[in-house]
């Protein structure tokens, strides 16, 4: 009995000290993740329930991975800054590739989830390669365009309607009842109409995306002008600017702040709408691509376009954040959001 | 330009007669903020407004600012009715009030944009920057810098359109005492350099004692004024001289804080 508590206790103190040990070596926690990613990959048999992708992609993928972490973790003995900065990203990283390692054994090595719905990464990576161009060229580039013709008319007509609202007492009276009426309609409910009234799907899209920006924009623009302190007005018409100086180089960039939280709403519901539009009524886009596939029951497909989207959209808001960065640096320190 | 004015100046002198402003307050009661109000400004002088809150110091400044109209009597600056806020009448207020969102530099350069004098007055900025002490803060935004900083960068934006009178509404009313008698001091260096017109609101005896010709003291309800003061002292002023002493005190009685008996003035 003695003897099982010390043997207990000594294999309690081991498993301490490898916690310990796995702690000490943070940095090659992704290297090994993927490593026995790799492992389990060449190991196990596939289940038969996936279909066969004609080249190993998944394959590809951890050992590029496993290449570009291994460079990472040796070039941060020799870089301070690469060790801070891998030190940063470890624990997300190394999550990320245990999910996506259980996700690789859950579809291609065991077939536990429906492979129709659940198409294996290998197979995703494959949809992505093969469809590559025309994702990118075909339907990106037919998004981006129905995307940037509806974002800028939207948020230039809805800046000017805010400027308009906040600066002048006759405009907030007819376009604020406006806004309050158009402006909580989901841009998408508008489609039955849209579609009908436009002379082409592209022009109608166009329109739903401005809606969907302009509301946003127009209100923000305007409670931000209408907020500006009055003293800043007053400062200003002593230090003898005029009217039209006080709107354009006071009102605005002090309304900067407000208008950039509505431009960032717009842009979020500019790609609902965009979505929605294309798989409503526009016949191509990326949109449209998602909703096709879904509908041949392609699933690989569907991911594929799905990640594009992902990839896409989240550029456009760090595009969109560094931009604030940029107009709005006189506010470090005085507003975080 | 911006070189020391010589001799006594000669733009500058504001004159207020029989000025009259109310005030409605929502619940339908009218407000008197200005009763007949007579005041001669000279060119060049400093003028200190003193008296407890609601004697309307606030709104004769505003309304010399013409900041907002007044309903009865005339105001005039060299003999030019006042019609509306003009460069010529630079405002200061309690608070600095820069722009957040220009940096100090292009705070300052502001005035000379709106009247599109900046091309020609570029150097300006940085030789009035240098004047209250910040050419080295120009690049900085206005919450990298203390409040007694601030307000020297609001003086300098007033400034830089080289107005002919300066209007100062509490300016160093949120300061600490220090940096409070540093700015009174560079004031009056300012003012002494530029000769122009100063009329400054405030609630303290002392600095309306040491910075003004005369002391304008003003009463509440109805808000006129009560009294002014010469005060004819050479500057740098001693807070602690007897003449002084006497100023401020003979300004306290007015103000009716002196009404109660109090300890005798000497006992050593």
């Amino acid at each position: 009995m003695n003897l099982f508590i010390t043997k207990t206790m000594r294999y309690l103190a081991t498993a301490w000290a490898a916690v310990k040990e796995l702690r000490r070596v943070k940095l090659w926690w992704v290297p090994m993740t993927i490593g026995i990613a790799i492992l389990l990959e060449l190991l196990l048999s596939n289940h038969d329930s996936q279909p066969a992708t004609k080249y190993a992609y998944y394959r590809y993928l951890v050992f590029i991975a496993l290449a570009f972490f291994l460079t990472l973790a040796v070039g941060a003995k020799f870089f301070p800054r690469w060790r801070e900065k891998l030190l940063h990203i470890s624990a997300f990283y190394t999550a990320v590739f245990l999910a996506l390692n259980i996700y690789h054994l859950a579809t291609q090595k065991f077939g536990l989830l429906p492979a129709l719905f659940f198409p294996s990464p290998g197979r995703i990576l494959e949809a992505l390669v093969v469809d590559f161009r025309y994702l990118i060229v075909d339907c990106l580039g037919s998004s981006a365009k129905l995307l940037a013709w509806g974002y800028f008319t939207g948020a230039i007509a809805g800046f000017f309607t805010g400027i308009a609202v906040g600066f002048n007492k006759t405009a907030a009276y007819w376009v604020n009842p406006l806004t309050r009426i158009i402006g909580p309609i989901p841009p998408t409910a508008w489609i039955p109409i849209v579609l009908v009234a436009f002379p082409t799907t592209f022009s109608g899209g166009a329109f739903l995306i401005a809606l969907a920006v302009w509301f946003p924009a127009a209100v923000m623009t305007g409670s931000g002008i209408a907020n500006v302190p009055n003293a800043y007005f007053e400062v200003s018409s002593t230090l003898g600017a005029s009217r039209w100086r006080q709107i354009f180089y006071v009102g605005i960039p002090a309304a900067m702040p407000s208008i950039f939280i509505g431009l960032f709403t717009g842009t979020c519901s500019s790609f609902i709408t965009l979505m929605t539009a294309e798989m409503l009524g526009v016949k191509n886009g990326i949109g449209w691509y998602v909703n096709w596939q879904r509908e041949m029951l392609s699933y690989a497909n569907v991911y594929a376009g799905l990640i594009i989207i992902a990839i896409t959209f989240y550029l456009l808001i760090t595009l969109l954040f560094r931009l604030r960065d940029v107009v709005l640096v006189w506010q470090k320190g005085v507003i975080k959001w | 330009m911006v070189a020391p004015q010589t001799g006594a100046a000669t733009i500058g002198a504001i004159n207020i007669r029989g000025v009259k402003k109310t005030f409605t307050h929502q619940d339908g009661s009218i407000i008197e903020a200005l009763s007949n109000v007579d005041l001669s400004v000279a060119a060049g002088e400093f003028i200190t407004l003193i008296g407890p809150s609601g004697c309307g110091k606030s709104t004769l400044l505003r309304a010399i600012a013409g900041l907002h109209p007044v309903d009865a009597g005339e105001l005039t600056l060299d003999g030019e009715p006042i019609t509306g806020p003009a460069a010529e009448r630079g405002l200061v207020f309690q608070d600095p009030l820069l722009f957040p969102w220009l940096n100090i530099h292009d705070n300052v350069a502001f005035g000379l944009k709106a009247r599109h004098l900046y091309r020609e007055h570029k150097a300006e900025v940085g030789q009035f920057l240098k004047l209250v002490g910040l050419e080295t803060f120009g690049k900085s935004y206005p919450h990298q810098l203390s409040g007694g900083m601030q307000q020297r960068a609001a003086l300098a934006r007033a400034l830089v359109n080289q107005p002919s009178v300066l209007l100062l509404d509490e300016p160093l009313g949120a300061l600490d005492a220090f940096t409070r008698m540093n700015m009174q001091d560079e004031i009056i260096r300012i003012w002494q350099e530029r000769k122009t017109t100063m009329i400054m609101v405030t609630h303290d005896v002392d600095e309306a004692v040491y910075l003004a010709d005369r002391v304008v003291v003003m009463c509440p309800r109805p808000a006129r004024i009560e009294e002014i003061i010469s005060v004819k002292r050479e500057r740098p002023r001693a807070r602690s001289h007897p003449d002084f002493l006497q100023l401020r005190g003979k300004l306290l009685k007015i103000l009716d804080f002196g009404g109660q008996e109090r300890e005798p003035e000497y006992r050593i």
